[in-house]
């Protein structure tokens, strides 16, 4: 099943610049297109900022103690 | 610090020691190969995959090279199963190995089947058979099955056992050597000075180096997994100053599948907690089915991939500049060039010569030399 869509309003202004620069800058077939990929951008961005999962104290010092063996550390 | 996994999560599957004892009833039989992909699953090198695709899932991936909530992937991680198998949903299905032992479960939640065709076209931009990833899903039962997996036994001890590490093992390990910029090496050879300058130019402005040999199936005339942890061993030991470079297997079965796999290959490492990757020149491909950059053009697709791509030219050894280079930097001719074939350093090895020292390390070559078959047969 191909992905479903939806609309986004932005300023018509807005959507004139951007039509603008997709068809002179080229590598993006449309609007939607250009805006898709900024905004997955701006997103992981965003998501990586997130605090990293933690592991368990006792997980590290399980993980350590095999590293410590294996001569990584 | 190493970033977030893909998808946010760390997966983990329930890990048992050893296979269950089978008695009896419906199961699926899995490949060696397979088998890689279910300790894959079980460990987060594939998160936040918790199992095999579902139909929309294949669907997603095949069509728009994402999963359903839009995280880029790009191979689907399929199962497959004889034409005879049934179950109910929810069923807790035993996966065997080719030795007919127990060695995971998986949940059932579906059976479906995609056109071949179409599927290897999708994912290789290919249906021809010569191609080795496009055969293997022809040699494949059509019928696919999804579901969750509940546990995976723990694979048998082997000689890479103490250079293989899981991603919450090497993230716990970047995170005490202190290194916050970590660029992955993938490699499928023992390193010739090529390997060594590319690894380099990235370390060069990064904390550490995070040297990831592939080890599965090869086919004649490739450097054994022995012969390849044996000469990166080496490498490491002359060349890398201390605390910059960390060398760990994985086991995969490589699906040649070019730029669609050399995403897949920054998503595993990303799982890993690197947080760039190298990608040179015709990265995951095989024979002339792919453009030589078709690899690296693939990453401008995916602004969301959590993992930066270092793209690298091909490198060669100058006899005008001395030194190591390529098409930007050298404006010698190619009758100047030594240029790092395969077959030409096998070729050396086989007749018990070692390549000259601007082709490869004495200390790799003499570790190779002496390796009782360092090439399949």
């Amino acid at each position: 099943m191909p992905s479903k869509y939806t609309t986004v309003s932005i300023p018509v202004s807005l959507h004139d610049r951007l039509q603008k620069l997709v068809q002179k800058k080229g590598g993006f077939k449309s609007v939607s297109d250009y805006a898709t990929y900024v905004l997955r951008e701006v997103v992981a961005m965003h998501e990586s900022d997130e605090v990293p999962e933690a592991f368990t104290s006792e997980d590290v010092e399980q993980i350590r103690s095999r590293l410590k063996a294996l001569g990584y550390l | 610090m190493p970033g977030q996994p893909h998808g946010g999560k760390l997966v983990h599957i329930r890990q048992e020691h050893g296979p269950k004892q089978f008695q009896g009833g419906i199961s699926i039989p899995v490949t060696a190969d397979s088998a890689k992909t279910l300790q894959n699953i079980a460990e987060g090198v594939l998160s936040p995959l918790t199992g095999y695709m579902t139909e929309d899932e294949c669907r997603h991936v095949m069509d728009e090279r994402r999963l359903p909530d839009d995280t880029p992937w790009t191979i689907p991680i399929l199962l497959h199963a004889p034409d005879s198998f049934k179950a109910g949903s929810g069923d807790e299905v035993p996966l065997l190995d080719p030795e007919g032992s127990w060695v995971a479960s998986l949940a059932f939640e579906e059976a479906y089947s995609v056109d071949r065709k179409e599927l290897a076209t999708k994912v290789f931009k290919t249906h021809d058979p010569s191609h080795p990833g496009v055969a293997n899903i022809y040699s494949q039962p059509p019928r696919i099955v999804a579901g969750r997996l509940l546990w995976v036994s723990k694979p048998p001890e082997s000689v890479f056992t103490p250079v293989t590490l899981s991603p919450k093992e090497t993230r716990i390990l970047f995170k005490e050597k202190g290194w916050r910029e970590i660029v992955a090496f993938q490699t499928r050879n023992a390193p010739h000075i090529g390997h060594e300058y590319v690894q380099k130019t990235a370390l060069a402005f990064a904390d550490g180096i995070f040297i990831n040999p592939v080890l599965g199936k090869k086919k004649a005339g490739d450097f054994t997994d022995e012969a390849i942890v044996a000469a990166y061993r080496a490498l490491m030991k002359a060349y890398y100053p201390a605390n910059t470079a960390v060398m760990s297997v994985l086991n995969y079965e490589m699906q040649y599948a070019g730029p669609r796999e050399a995403i897949h290959h920054a998503i595993m490492r990303k799982n890993f907690g690197c947080t760039h990757i190298a990608i040179g020149r015709d990265h995951a491909g095989v024979g002339n089915f792919y453009g030589p950059y078709e690899a690296q053009e693939i990453f401008k697709d995916f602004p969301d991939l959590g993992i930066t791509p270092l793209f690298f030219r091909e490198f060669f050894y100058c006899n005008k500049c001395q030194g190591m280079a390529n098409e930007k930097i050298c404006p010698h001719p190619v009758s100047e060039r030594l240029t790092f074939s395969g077959t030409k350093l096998r070729n050396m090895f086989q007749s018990g010569q070692a390549p000259p020292k601007e082709f490869m390390r004495p200390e790799v070559a003499e570790v190779i030399l002496r390796t009782e078959k360092p090439f399949v047969e």
